[in-house]
């Protein structure tokens, strides 16, 4: 079947056989690896996008249920080298380790902030804990967004 | 040897400057090994035995070979070289031999055009076994001498008595790394027999030795190159994919590419040993230690992986940052059906310092003494022997500053917190506030920097200095760490250039740099780095003068300086353990504060309170994440991450039930460094990977011991542990 959506500002189109997931399409057909593949079963949130406004993991989307859906995923926030203020906060604290998970941090990241500009600690909190990440510890992701809360307050 | 800096240009030591891998591992752009790609590769699957311990009565994998888009499908009758692999021990075969010996044991790989096909003809290959009765108890292994190495330490006299006696028998349960990057191959044909292997690693060198002895290749057919890892913690010392994906790619004569799946990555990867240590503490009247009784035995799994050194490491510092000159130790490492353990972040010094630390605070009970007091009074310090193996402490070793610094640090208020959300149990449970009681742990760790027991233990390192700059071309493995960073920061510092490209390098443009592993690699790869540096800068100087552009410097072409890197050499114990087995000391203090239900059993780690002992802080930050990213991986040893087994079948492979600290368990860290300068190494700086997670899980048992009274001998520490049931 073919599939048509909007992916990071961009039409995009993908043969499927359907019953893949989106995580899968992402990855193998349309060459968008930033989106990570550590659990494929919904726990750790690597794989974390933007679908029609949720934030949610990708490897457990089918995508012959994306028809018409906007998606964005890591590749889409900022552009390219030129950093999203989540992203460049991330950075400066230190919130980068192995860097596996980080994809999925800066997606519910984006979420998050769009949403609500200043949340405090429960908030920021809640609003990661669908993201594990096994090197930092979260004490450098947390600075990092109580930093941007801040900032626009 | 330390050299003088040159501050001319930014990013030099002592700043927290950021990765530079950061923009690419934040916009989606970093290569990680299961990213890799190559058109017209194949996709590799596996095989694996559904039992621990099982005869294999019948495999046809003819189905499988005639099934459309499979192009091989391969045994072990298909091994090229030699049949077995293995760092220390050559015990594994590549394939199973006729018996599987742990869950998850390969038996056969497939290569096709696509993944599904590839994972169908697995499915469709006919196996039949034989189940055997596993040997999953490690004591019965020991009975039966399935040891891998048993050690034996006597210091001093064993008739020696003190008036206060602690006696208590500890249990580890097995911790996963679960690293969130999955094993990851790509093995891609050269057209003359050899191949191109890029894969997760921490040590490519170790691996290239074994994978070029299976395959029966000479050394220089085959290059295995690093690529970018999703984390470590020891999972990726040994041999995954290697072999097999390797194997693939010379049959089919195309690019073949494996990564596992996340049940795969726990079948696939070696685990923290589980340990049963029996301890008896013998101190005088005022808490000094008399006299210090072990027998451990540590559960190796399968097959013989890094199980030696892990139990010299646990053997070694057994009694901890603490004199005592009468030790006895009888510790062993055996051979069972369960799965295979080796490295994991604190390599052995983990399981003993949970058991050590709860015998401290027991004698302070007994003696009522503060915890840190009794510490104090035993405290291991430069000059001082060895408990246990009477090697002479050189170099620095803050054992008091990190004592007496964490003793300084501010508690928190005592108030049980009103948000529902911040109690034990969290939004979900019904943990009344009234019922919560809070606790106070705490713990020291002792950890050896590098390899230890004579291994000649290097790393190299070639520096190019070019009109646009510097490059480092190394195989050291960065695994998230931060070790390009910091070895940028060395030379920036020491040769003033502020454009330095780190070059990753293959088996065959340049040695071994050493293991990403057992806190060594700031210090030798960075000390490699330091040590090239100085003699380039050196060099340009007495050709070239102080002032000399690089365009000038590099007029007749590249400069290239050359070095490999060795800390002082250590030595093979004797048959009693004595000598001088190690080649420097970390020590660290972690104090755990915790809330408690205790008719739930749920805890919160409020927070944890760090004081390391790091040299010298060559990037702030970095030690920082690492401090912290250590704290949340023995918090989870101390309440929640055990791998499940039943018949040595592991019953949670996943992250469903494997549970692995999020943002909500995450305790909150104030960190202290403390500056006492390694005696060899960059600019004195020591590893620190490692004591964040030796010292932390005990520190929090510790807490939630003082906050319920219960005995908690084991961990991960268990509701059914807290309530008594």
């Amino acid at each position: 079947m073919i599939v048509d959506f909007h992916l990071n500002g961009e039409e995009r189109t993908a043969t499927v056989v359907g019953w893949e997931s989106l995580l899968t399409v992402l990855r193998d057909n349309l060459a968008l690896a930033g989106s990570k593949n550590a659990c494929e079963q919904g726990e750790c949130g690597s794989c974390s996008v933007i679908l029609d406004g949720d934030n949610v993991c990708s490897c457990l989307i089918m995508i012959g249920d994306c028809e018409g859906s906007t998606i964005t995923t890591v590749e889409g926030v900022g552009a390219g080298d030129l950093l999203d203020p989540v992203q460049q906060a991330i950075l400066d604290e230190g919130g980068v380790q192995c860097g596996f998970c980080t994809p999925g941090f800066v997606v519910t990241a984006a979420h998050l902030f769009a949403n609500d500009p200043q949340p405090d600690e429960a908030t920021i909190r809640e609003a990661f804990s669908g993201n594990i990440c096994r090197c930092t510890g979260y004490g450098a992701l947390l600075r990092a967004f109580a930093g941007l809360a801040e900032d626009e307050s | 040897m330390t050299a003088p800096t040159t501050e001319r240009v930014a990013g030099v030591i002592g700043e927290s400057t950021v990765r530079p891998d950061g923009v690419a591992k934040l916009s989606g752009n970093f290569a990680y090994g299961s990213d890799l790609w190559i058109d017209g590769m194949l996709w590799g699957a596996t095989l694996r035995s559904p039992y621990a311990h099982a005869r294999l009565e019948k495999l046809d994998i003819t189905p499988a070979v005639t099934m459309s888009g499979v192009r091989a499908v391969l045994t072990q009758d298909d091994v090229p070289g030699r049949a077995r692999f293995g760092q220390v021990e050559q015990d594994q075969p590549v394939l199973c031999d006729g018996v599987a010996r742990y869950w998850g044991e390969p038996v056969a790989v497939v290569a096709a055009d696509d993944e599904e096909t590839a994972r169908a003809a697995v499915a469709a290959i006919i196996v039949e076994w034989e189940p055997l009765e596993p040997v999953t108890d490690p004591d019965a292994a020991r009975a039966a001498g399935e040891e891998y190495r048993a050690m034996v330490i006597r210091r001093g006299d064993e008739s020696a008595a003190g008036s206060v006696v602690i006696e208590a028998e500890y249990e580890t349960a097995i911790q996963d790394q679960a690293p969130l990057g999955p094993e990851a191959g790509l093995a891609v044909p050269d057209g003359e027999g050899g191949l191109d292997l890029h894969v997760t690693s921490q040590w490519v060198h170790i691996d290239h030795t074994q994978i070029v002895a299976c395959l029966g290749l000479e050394p220089d057919a085959v290059r295995c190159h690093p690529v970018g890892i999703g984390g470590a913690f020891g999972a990726r010392e040994d041999i995954s994919v290697h072999i097999h994906v390797a194997m693939l790619a010379l049959r089919t004569g195309r690019p073949v590419r494996i990564v596992y799946d996340r049940t795969e990555s726990f079948a696939g990867h070696v685990k923290r040993h589980p340990a049963r240590m029996r301890y008896r503490h013998e101190a005088d009247d005022d808490g000094r230690l008399v006299k210090v009784i072990v027998d451990m035995v540590m559960d190796g799994g399968a097959y013989a992986h890094t199980s030696h050194a892990v139990l010299a490491n646990a053997a070694f510092f057994t009694v901890g940052p603490y004199n005592c000159d009468n030790v006895a130790v009888d510790a062993s490492v055996v051979r069972t059906n369960n799965p295979p353990a080796g490295a994991m972040r604190g390599f052995g010094a983990v399981q003993v310092c949970f058991a050590y630390e709860s015998q401290m605070d027991r004698l302070a009970e007994a003696l009522g003494l503060h915890p840190l007091e009794i510490r104090r009074r035993n405290a291991l310090l430069p000059g001082d022997p060895m408990a246990t193996s009477g090697q002479v402490v050189e170099g620095s070793l803050p054992t008091i500053g990190v004592i007496d610094l964490l003793e300084s640090m501010p508690l928190p208020d005592d108030v049980i917190p009103d948000d529902p959300s911040l109690l034990p149990g969290g939004t979900g449970l019904t943990t009344p506030r009234g019922s919560v009681v809070r606790g106070v742990g705490y713990a020291l760790g002792l950890k050896n920097l590098a390899f230890s027991e004579g291994f000649d233990d290097y790393s190299e390192v070639r520096l190019v200095l070019t009109s646009a700059g510097l490059e480092i071309h190394t195989a050291a493995i960065e695994v998230g760490q931060g070790l390009v960073t910091i070895c940028l920061q060395i030379a920036r510092s020491i040769l003033g250039i502020e454009n330095i490209a780190w070059v990753p390098a293959d088996t065959s443009t340049i040695g071994s740099a050493g293991s990403t592993s057992a806190s060594r690699q700031t210090q030798m790869t960075g000390g490699a780095v330091h040590e090239a540096a100085v003699k380039l800068r050196d060099h340009i100087a007495e050709r070239f003068g102080d002032d000399a552009a690089l365009e000038e410097i590099t007029v007749d072409g590249p400069i290239e300086q050359w070095v490999r890197y060795r800390h002082p050499p250590t030595e093979e114990p004797d048959e009693l353990g004595q000598g001088n087995p190690h080649a420097g000391f970390v020590v660290a203090s972690h104090r755990a504060v915790v809330d408690v239900d205790p008719e739930l059993g749920l805890v919160r780690i409020v927070r944890v309170d760090t004081v390391q002992d790091v040299g010298k802080a060559l990037n702030p930050q970095a030690i920082v994440g690492q401090l912290e990213g250590g704290i949340a991986q023995g918090a989870g040893f101390a309440i929640m991450e055990e791998l499940i087994l039943e018949d040595g079948v592991i019953l949670n492979p996943n992250f469903t039930d494997y549970l692995i600290p999020t943002i909500l368990d995450a305790p909150d860290v104030e960190s202290r460094l403390i500056e006492e300068p390694a005696h060899w190494g960059p600019f004195g700086a020591k590893g620190i990977g490692e004591s964040p997670t030796i010292s932390s899980t005990p520190a929090i048992v510790a807490a939630i011991r003082a906050a319920t009274g219960r005995p908690l001998n084991r961990v991960p520490v268990r509701p059914q542990d807290i309530v008594g049931v």
